[in-house]
């Protein structure tokens, strides 16, 4: 037979034994390597487990810590008795005891047979690649680190500190060039053979003995002195998460671990019965020839890292809190907030709605209740429009709707009479697009037929506020993207800043404007704006109205350019 | 929030130090009535709760607790006279000890919890729970809780963060038929899928969920009132842990940092909240009228007189339940880097 399997086993021996004997079932030999670290009752177990078993075999037993040498002289000596007692082995497969054949061990066997001089190992420059995680990627073969990563962390901390300090920077010997990659291989006997027999062999061993991890970098690197062929991938799929450690596989990745078409899968959970019984008993008859295939699998864990690593923007909640200003974003997805258009235009809701296709509400943060698109008194999933429940919490409420709106541009109307506190939030979140008609405010009250000292009253106070807002808005940190227009100038060409904010809305609003909302009748507005003044309140956000409403629309040389921030 | 001061710190300390004391001495309120406990072995995973009358629920509530993985049940019953003793005597995985003493003197039961979790949790993973809380978390069909505290083993974590999620049934609870030992799910298929919102309390050093359906239908004009959602139901336990405020936060402090600050997601679970199955109304009769709910208030008193009339929860927005991924989906739930 010419592959041959070097096993490196600690735990859950009655998983390893199940594989043994698959293994050595379609007549591949074993050498196993136990840590020293288990006990000898349960080492004797294992190896009585094996008695009957043909072509294996137990090597001298090293004491195996993360990152440290002893994984590498485990798998030096298991090989070197693998080359020496089979002569026969053209192949060396590394595996562990968690690893599962996931293909018939003959499909594997024909593979290999294939490509004869070719050795399966991952080998990478550690300049070239960003895999290593905690920071060290160059330094591991520069400095050294005697202390055991897991029992020591101090030690191991202050040592790195210490030689950073001094400047360690360690020779590498023999002009090699340190390259990195998965532990798991597949080597030919030409090449396992050349790197333990090699002369300068003790030297190697003596630098490697002090890097950090070794068993992603001695092999690695001492390949590239002898091979003939190299395919930088590792035969055995594994997958690492954020902190380097590797994923584990569980019953529920049986369909994807079938697609993978992956020769040998790591680590496995050792009670998953499902894995282990439909790929340890299940004959598979139908021999494939395809390439193992791990692309969906990269992408579905790569998913998980990023969820790990960054999180979905504009999602709050128990497990996702950012500090204030850490987030990426404030809210999931682009929306749009309109101030004064629907008081200077009757239908500008539906309008709006009709236009972009997108969900038009009206006054989100109105005093009395929120206003839902369609007066709906809740909203999908059951938001309620309560105020109370909103200004307990309006900034909760805001990145809540967005969120699970999700796939649904959301517009809303806001004004001086709304809640304020959220303006901060808005302006400073790069998905708000935010317009406004200034002084628009002063139309619904110039409607009204309310008494002229409210009004009066009313409209002072509105403007103040109104003017708190836009000095938010005109502030250096905003992210937002903010148009902002004087009334009078709003109206002299309405339909300029609205079909660019139709256009920033996106794809779904149509390319030229087919039909404009209807203006509210300003007969008379001058007059109004004028009666105030003469009350002594001189309302100024709307721009220059003369009294005589006729008159404003001939000056067509003022510039009407939207006022742009950011 | 505000890094703790020593200060906090050590009132923290004293207050964590008091509850154990109080768990210690209610332990001579329990009168043990079956006690199997010689049968746990060194990593079994635990279930502490307290119970009252919950002859309805529990049937299904042990058959989904065993399936997660669950080896050994530890009740306290509440002077129940629906049966409810007599079901746990007859499984041989649990222990049960009886109490007449008042409920909410005890914290709400909190106290003798903390006894039993103190003399038998130690080491254990833990999983304290109402008989009207059902656990899961993502994958949580393939993979149980053996597989889950592997994983938060690994991530350097000893507890696992919740979401009560509140189920209820399209019409009033009470005009359902549930029979004990069915699935309630198919009963209660309908959750509020929006209207949550996230408090930092700065005290606990942690974020508390609060909003819901029973904000949206009994809270609206008190949210401050509105129940909390955040639960903290699976921890590695310590004989020096202690639960404060039934399980929404837990000593010390470490227990409750599930939120990630720099906005990435840490694996969490959602506790499906049964509360609202056949009985509602009347539950809440009996409750009021023995004086042992937890109150804070008026809000709370017309809170419980409206759950007395056993009013649908139901609306046209309410959201259907299919499974974990449509709770991660919509961000109820996290996956973190499973």
């Amino acid at each position: 037979m010419s592959v041959g399997v070097v096993m490196l086993v600690h735990t859950a021996f009655g998983r390893a034994e199940q594989v043994v004997r698959h293994w050595s079932a379609a007549g591949c030999p074993v050498v196993i390597h136990v840590d020293k670290n288990v006990s000898r009752k349960a080492f004797g177990a294992f190896r009585q487990s094996l008695a009957n078993v043909p072509d294996v075999s137990f090597s001298k037993r090293y004491r195996c810590e993360w990152g440290t040498w002893g994984i590498v002289a485990a798998t030096q000596t298991a090989s070197e008795q693998m080359l020496a007692s089979f002569p026969d082995v053209r192949h060396v497969y590394l595996a562990s005891g968690s690893c599962l054949p996931l293909r018939p061990v003959q499909e594997l066997v024909d593979y290999l047979a294939d490509r004869p001089k070719t050795d399966f190992i991952e080998s990478a420059t550690t300049a070239d690649v960003p895999w290593t995680v905690g920071g060290l990627d160059a330094e591991r073969f520069t400095l050294r680190f005697p202390f055991s990563w897991k029992r020591q962390r101090v030690l191991f901390d202050c040592y790195v500190a210490l030689q950073r300090r001094l400047r360690v920077n360690r020779r590498v010997p023999g002009g090699l060039l340190p390259h990195m990659g998965s532990q798991w291989w597949c080597l030919t006997r030409q090449t396992l053979s050349a790197i333990l027999q090699d002369p300068a062999r003790a030297e190697y061993d003596r630098y490697f003995r002090r890097v950090w991890i070794p068993d992603e970098s001695y092999f690695q690197t001492l390949v590239r002195q002898y091979a003939i062929k190299i395919e930088s991938r590792s035969l055995t799929l594994s997958k690492f998460d954020f902190q380097g450690k590797p994923h584990i596989f569980y019953d529920d990745h049986l369909q994807l671990l079938r697609r993978s078409d992956c020769f040998v899968a790591r680590k496995i959970w050792p009670h998953a019965h499902r894995l282990y019984d439909a790929f340890l008993t299940d004959p598979s008859g139908a021999m494939k020839k395809s390439e193992p295939n791990p692309g969906k699998i990269d992408r579905i864990f790569a998913k998980a890292v990023q969820r790990r690593t960054r999180g979905r923007a504009g999602l709050y909640m128990q497990s996702r809190f950012p500090r204030e200003d850490w987030e990426n974003e404030v809210t999931a997805a682009p929306y749009s907030m309109f101030q004064g258009f629907a008081e200077l235009f009757e239908n500008f809701e539906p309008w709006l709605a009709k236009a972009t296709g997108a969900r038009v509400h009206g006054h989100l943060f109105a005093p009395e209740q929120a206003y839902f698109a369609e007066d709906q008194t809740v909203m999908n999933g059951a938001l309620s429009n309560s105020a109370t429940l909103r200004d307990y919490n309006p900034h909760g409420f805001l990145t809540s709707l967005i969120w699970n709106t999700r796939g649904e541009r959301q517009c809303f109307q806001f004004g001086p009479r709304d809640n304020q506190a959220i303006n901060w939030r808005i302006a400073t979140d790069p998905n708000a697009q935010i317009s406004v008609i200034s002084g628009a405010w002063a139309v619904p009250l110039f409607r009204s037929n309310a008494n002229f000292l409210d009004l009066r009253k009313a409209a002072a106070q509105l403007q103040r506020t109104e003017s708190e807002h836009l000095d938010v808005l005109r502030s250096t940190w905003i992210k937002a993207r903010v148009r902002i227009w004087t009334m009078a100038d709003f109206i002299e060409a309405p339909m300029e800043p609205l079909q660019t904010i139709l256009d920033e809305i996106g794809p779904t609003a149509q390319h030229r404007l087919s039909e404009v909302p209807r203006m509210v009748d300003l007969n008379g507005f001058g007059q109004f704006l004028q009666n105030l003044k003469n009350q002594g309140m001189h309302p100024y956000l709307m721009g220059d109205f003369p009294v005589e409403q006729g008159d404003a629309v001939v000056d067509r040389d003022r510039p009407r350019k939207p006022y742009l921030v950011r | 929030m505000a890094p703790p001061t020593l200060w906090s710190r050590y009132k923290l300390r004293l207050r964590r130090k008091r509850l154990l004391w109080r768990g210690f001495r209610s332990r001579h309120k329990l009168t043990p009535v079956q006690n199997h406990t010689r049968q746990i072995a060194p990593a079994d995973i635990l279930l502490f709760a307290t119970v009252r009358n919950e002859a309805l629920r529990l049937p299904y509530f042990l058959q989904h607790y065993r399936a997660l993985g669950v080896r050994h049940f530890l009740i306290v019953d509440n002077g129940s006279d629906d049966g409810t003793l007599d079901l746990l005597k007859a499984a041989s995985d649990v222990s049960v000890w009886q109490t007449d003493a008042p409920y909410k003197s005890a914290r709400f039961g909190m106290d003798w919890l903390t006894w039993l979790l103190m003399r038998y949790g130690h080491g254990h993973w833990t999983v304290t729970v109402d008989a009207d809380e059902l656990l899961i978390y993502p994958q949580w069909e393939t993979r149980d809780l053996t597989v889950l505290t592997t994983q938060l083993t690994s991530e350097g974590h000893r507890s696992l963060g919740t979401l009560m999620l509140d189920l209820y049934p399209k019409g009033s609870p009470d005009s359902q038929r549930y029979h004990a030992g069915e699935d309630p799910l198919p009963i209660l298929p309908w959750f509020d899928g929006h209207g949550y919102w996230c408090e930092r309390r700065g005290q606990h050093q942690s974020v508390s969920v609060l909003g819901g359906v029973r904000a949206r239908m009994f809270f609206q004009r008190a949210p401050e009132f509105a129940p909390v959602l955040s639960k903290v139901p699976l921890v590695k336990w310590h004989r020096s842990y202690v639960y404060f405020s039934s399980t929404h936060v837990a000593l010390p402090q470490l227990l409750n940092a599930h939120h990630d600050l720099d906005g990435r997601e840490r694996l969490t679970g959602v506790l499906l909240h049964t509360k609202f199955l056949p009985g509602t109304g009347a539950r809440a009769r009996t409750e009021k009228a023995r004086g042992q709910q937890y109150t804070r208030g008026s809000a709370h008193d017309a809170y419980y007189d409206a759950l007395a009339e056993a009013p649908d929860l139901w609306v046209p927005e309410s959201i259907k339940f299919t499974g974990w991924r449509q709770l991660v989906d919509m961000g109820l739930m996290f996956r973190g880097p499973w």
